[in-house]
């Protein structure tokens, strides 16, 4: 079998020793339908990490405001309720969205093994994209927002990216038409499943909530709590109809891709497909525990939160035992070590996810800080670690240039993945803290633990402690409790806020070495040298390919 | 699964149920509510907002208040909302039926203010706090909203809408605080809030 460098020696360096004599045709074929996905997939790439940098500046921004309340206050532009819907809409629409259209358009050519056609249109749309997000971003900042969440762009800029989505989604559906490989791969149901879905909501939930403004206000035709409702069936399912079906494609495509063994069980895939279908679009309402609106919505939601640990531990099932006997090759390959990240952060939220759902867990939990830790567990630690690998496979095949620097990749993974981990902690601790003493608490967790010390101090935050007079148990959680005082609630998440804004720091110095590798690779700019292989974290390709070399001969070839 | 069809279909039925059941129902059970009139004040709970609250209200999603308060009294099982003072009742689908998007928030970085124009009706209060928050509450981590009052020069007599700052707060002197039209319009929302009305059955 031979090694990667061996059947790539005249093309583009890869990663997969895949490709076996027999089919030297493949890699041919190959070369075209990278060339014509080279110029849409780049640009959608290259604005996607634009709006990374700008997102996890505005990011940082709100975070560093939420504990120096006067930073840049007197700019009202700049004021943090306008800060943050930037950097959420900045993060979904610029960063996330974008990168999973380039990797979608990418995966979808490839495994159909036809080529893009006409690939000047995507491009096009790449750019009316960048105009929606543009002007929203501009809108928002100048004081326009719709005020709901998620939704905050005018609609008008609404209707610009959804355009340009359209565009991208009638591409990959001829594209699937065209396709001339006769297996559907299980990466494809996701996909055709999120081009389907993500229009109709976006487009639905638009026109529910917000239709055409008048006099400045927007007339829409639902009012009142039901928006409540639709707003959330938007919210939990832009992650659950478009950015998970995209990560989950994308790690379909990847694991196997890079170890060169298939994936472990078919039909584990297509149990996990349906049983994903048909649960996640009902989760949303459980944003709403317990506030005004019929039980019975949250009670169907909180259901099929909890149906879906079946597809996620299908997805866990099935990604654990591909990669089992294999987790060395995580040492080398910077596509891998960042696509398995992600698939491990999926399992944990989701199943984070589904116990939220739960009305004793979410009730405490929801309006803390507790939320933001889940959100980024979910956006930033799963999907977004997928993107960056992803990134790191796909743009050598396109530029044909290797990644310039091992050492930015390291900052780019270790910044990101420590940052994150790092947020996720200190905002549950920070959240759970927060959550407790705003509801059953009856007294306050940094107090105590000033004068008993952390785990003392604890305990009885928890459970009380024995009266040494008349031996009852005083303290502790209690129903109808609300005994902490707001401000010292408050000023108890302060110095949590302060270590998220540090992780905040870690996470925007790992994607500004990814702009600089993305920017060096597609420039070519110092790198004059053509490496002999794929960039690994420890430059040992013979090493590597011995790693990955002692897989069966595949029954069938990822195209 | 080679059949393009067979995952279209599937996509769509999964997906109509669910637009079914989350978005039709709902609006088919709450979307007729009216607000109720009480048959002895022939009071209208809850009272349409005026122009001015309107606008104000406009503020309040503009400048994004709702990002860190809700907007609605919790009942539940541990169920502290209501002793925390938010409101004498949990809130209910009829106390929004005027709102156009409904602000129930996601975060409770600051308190709940559903109820905020009940708990507290001063003019005066609002403005200090939203000139800067850490004049009415010294820790504070509300930003403060300068940019919705006005320094001019004072002409003849103080403004009577001047705010009454001291110390550290006091602008030069020869100079005043006035709210601007944003600022008047987004306090008169605030002190609309209040829904502590009775709900009939």
């Amino acid at each position: 079998m031979p090694t990667a460098s061996a059947a790539n020696s005249e093309s583009l360096p890869a990663e997969s020793p895949v490709t076996r004599p027999s089919q030297k045709g493949v890699a041919t074929q190959r070369q075209t339908i990278d060339a014509s996905c080279r110029q849409p997939v780049l640009a959608f790439f290259a604005s996607s990490i634009i709006w990374l940098l700008a997102g996890s500046l505005f990011g940082l921004l709100a975070s560093l405001k939420m504990h120096y309340p006067g930073l840049l206050a007197d700019y009202h532009w700049l004021t943090f309720g306008r800060v943050r819907p930037v950097h959420l809409n900045l993060v979904a629409y610029g960063w996330g969205a974008m990168a999973a259209v380039g990797t979608m358009m990418w995966l979808m050519c490839r495994l159909s093994r036809t080529r893009l056609r006409y690939p000047a249109l995507p491009v096009i749309s790449c750019l009316v994209w960048n105009v929606g997000v543009l002007v929203g971003t501009v809108e928002l900042l100048i004081g326009h927002s719709n005020g709901i969440e998620w939704l905050e762009f005018p609609t008008y800029a609404a209707l610009i990216i959804f355009l340009a989505f359209g565009l991208v989604v009638v591409w990959t559906a001829i594209t699937f038409g065209e396709r001339k490989e006769p297996h559907v791969y299980v990466s494809q149901w996701y996909i055709m499943g999120a081009i389907f879905w993500f229009p109709w909501l976006y487009a639905t939930t638009n026109i529910l909530l917000m239709a055409i403004p008048i006099n400045g206000m927007s007339e829409a035709p639902i009012t009142g709590v039901t928006q409540a409702s639709v707003n959330w069936w938007y919210g939990h399912n832009a992650l659950g109809v478009w950015f998970t079906p995209i990560g989950l494609a994308t790690i379909y495509y990847l694991l196997p891709k890079v170890l060169g063994r298939p994936i472990h069980s078919y039909y584990l895939s297509i149990l996990g497909f349906w049983t994903f279908a048909l649960f996640y679009n009902w989760a949303g309402a459980h944003h709403l525990i317990s506030g005004p609106i019929p039980a019975w919505l949250v009670t169907v939601s909180a259901v099929a939160s909890m149906m879906m640990i079946i597809p996620v531990s299908t997805v866990a099932i099935n990604h654990h035992m591909t990669m089992r006997g294999f987790f060395d090759v995580l040492r080398f390959s910077p596509t891998l070590r960042f696509v398995t990240a992600g698939a491990m952060c999926y399992t944990l939220v989701s199943i984070q996810g589904s116990l939220m759902s739960l009305r004793s867990i979410n009730e405490p939990t929801h309006f803390t800080h507790y939320t933001i830790a889940h959100a980024h567990l979910g956006l930033y630690a799963f999907f977004t670690m997928v993107m960056f690998g992803a990134v790191y496979y796909i743009v050598p095949r396109l530029t044909g240039r290797e990644w310039g620097s091992s050492n930015l990749i390291r900052v780019h993974f270790w910044g990101t993945f420590l940052g994150v981990m790092m947020m996720f902690v200190v905002l549950t601790i920070g959240g759970l803290i927060q959550g407790f003493e705003l509801n059953q608490a009856t007294e306050s967790w940094h107090e105590l633990v000033d004068d008993q010390g952390l785990w003392e101090g604890t305990r009885r935050f928890c459970f009380g402690y024995e009266d040494s007079q008349t031996g009852e148990i005083v303290g502790g959680f209690q129903q109808q409790s609300g005994a902490v005082p707001f401000m010292t609630v408050m000023k108890g998440t302060i110095m949590w806020l302060k270590l998220r804004s540090v992780s905040g720091v870690l996470m925007l110095a790992g994607h500004v070495a990814f702009g600089i590798l993305f920017f060096l690779n597609l420039t070519g700019l110092g790198l004059s040298r053509r490496r002999r292989g794929p960039a690994l974290f420890k430059e040992d390709q013979q090493r590597y390919a011995e790693l990955i070399s002692g897989t069966q001969p595949e029954t069938q070839d990822l195209p | 699964m080679n059949h393009g069809t067979l995952i279209f279909v599937g996509v769509f039925l999964t997906f109509s149920s669910a637009w079914l059941g989350l978005v039709f129902f709902p609006y088919q059970q709450l979307g007729s509510i009216t607000p109720q009139v009480d048959e002895v004040t022939g009071a209208v709970n809850p009272a349409p907002y005026s122009g001015v609250e309107l606008v104000g209200r406009k503020v309040y999603i503009d400048e994004g208040c709702h990002y860190c308060h809700s907007q609605q009294v919790r009942g539940g099982y541990w169920n502290a909302d209501l002793k925390r003072g938010w409101g004498p009742r949990r809130t209910v689908p009829l106390d929004y039926v005027n709102d156009n998007p409904a602000l129930l928030g996601t975060m409770r970085t600051g308190p709940d203010l559903i109820n905020i124009g009940a708990r507290q009706p001063s003019d005066e209060w609002h403005y200090l706090h939203l000139y800067n928050p850490q004049i009415t509450s010294e820790a504070s981590i509300m930003p403060p909203y300068s940019f919705l009052f006005e320094r001019r020069p004072i002409q003849g007599d103080p403004s009577p809408d001047a705010l009454p700052l001291k110390g550290k707060w006091a602008p030069e002197p020869g100079f005043e605080i006035v709210p601007n039209d944003r600022g008047r319009a987004l306090v008169a929302y605030l002190k609309s809030l209040d829904r502590t009305f009775d709900v009939q059955k």
